[in-house]
């Protein structure tokens, strides 16, 4: 199963739309969208506007691949639970967000194992076109050892 | 033992929090957010709320500043976003030692809560080493 997620904050029809596009001309996939009240009501998938945390994880556990905007929940949680993710960021100048963080963070993102980022729509077509092999990435459970230290040294000297 | 406020909203604010559990399980910690993530024993829920919602932003305020009052932790901590802003400063206001880890999506600026909590967070870091100066916030490694 493919998971397809705009968060809870605001929807994000453009990405919905393509993906329902896909979705129509492979009817093999099974696909989940999380649409966050849009406007774009798909027709070719499953959807829902908000999931419940225990129904995002039964959902989560079960895809094997998620779509996601460049949130860093999403990612993360793929990582963690080694499932590829293809990003397609929120643009600020197409009104979807307040500014251009999310193609900022995609940058930063893309040398990441795991992260297949797609700005464009023929981007997102082509990592699709190519499921199977898309792979997850992995990180450790926790955050790297430098903030770990520069955390708990300073709570141990100053607290 | 030393009490722990551990603060964030919804999604990638409280999954970046979590990365943190290790230290959180050193100390008596009692986790503040939108939603119980699995981990957060003692937990306190609270309403979600954003700039674009002034009212519930007030209401949020006084919850927080309750929740400080009540719990009385020697240190607060947050990644972001309006709960942690006004967790650092209801904290450092009475007394807290206050940390502020900014959000890894801010890669190129930090965030707006971000910026004000600088005044009020006694450590005060930034994920990406670009961003952090002199005046501004530390870079001392990162949740990834």
């Amino acid at each position: 199963m493919i998971f397809l997620t705009v968060g809870t904050q605001l929807p994000f029809d453009r990405f919905v739309k393509i993906v329902d596009a896909w979705a129509y001309n492979h009817p093999e996939e099974e696909v989940f969208a999380q649409i966050a009240e849009g406007s774009y009501i798909p027709k070719h998938m499953e959807y829902i506007d908000y999931l419940t945390e225990q129904q995002y994880s039964e959902v989560f556990n079960k895809s094997e691949v998620i779509l996601a905007h460049a949130a860093m929940g999403s990612v993360i949680s793929s990582l963690m639970a080694s499932k590829p993710i293809v990003i397609y960021p929120r643009k600020a100048s197409l009104g979807e967000h307040r500014n251009e963080h999310q193609l900022a963070t995609c940058n930063k993102l893309s040398h990441l194992d795991g992260c297949y980022i797609a700005s464009e729509p023929e981007q997102l077509y082509s990592h699709l076109g190519d499921l199977r092999s898309l792979h997850g990435g992995s990180i450790s459970p926790y955050a790297n050892q430098d903030l770990l230290e520069t955390i708990e040294n300073f709570i141990v000297r100053n607290a | 033992m030393k009490r722990l406020l551990a603060v964030a909203s919804q999604g990638g604010h409280s999954v970046q929090l979590m990365r943190l559990k290790p230290i959180f399980d050193r100390y008596e910690t009692t986790y503040v957010s939108t939603q119980r993530r699995t981990g957060m024993n003692r937990f306190t829920k609270i309403i979600d709320a954003n700039r674009n919602a002034k009212i519930r932003l007030i209401f949020l305020f006084f919850h927080i500043l309750w929740i400080i009052i009540r719990e009385r932790p020697d240190v607060v901590i947050s990644s972001g976003a309006a709960p942690g802003f006004f967790a650092i400063m209801c904290g450092k206001l009475l007394g807290a030692k206050t940390i502020w880890v900014d959000s890894i999506a801010n890669a190129q600026e930090l965030s707006l809560s971000g910026k004000r909590a600088g005044k009020f967070a006694d450590l005060w870091l930034t994920q990406w080493q670009e961003l952090s100066n002199k005046n501004g916030p530390q870079y001392g490694g990162s949740v990834l």
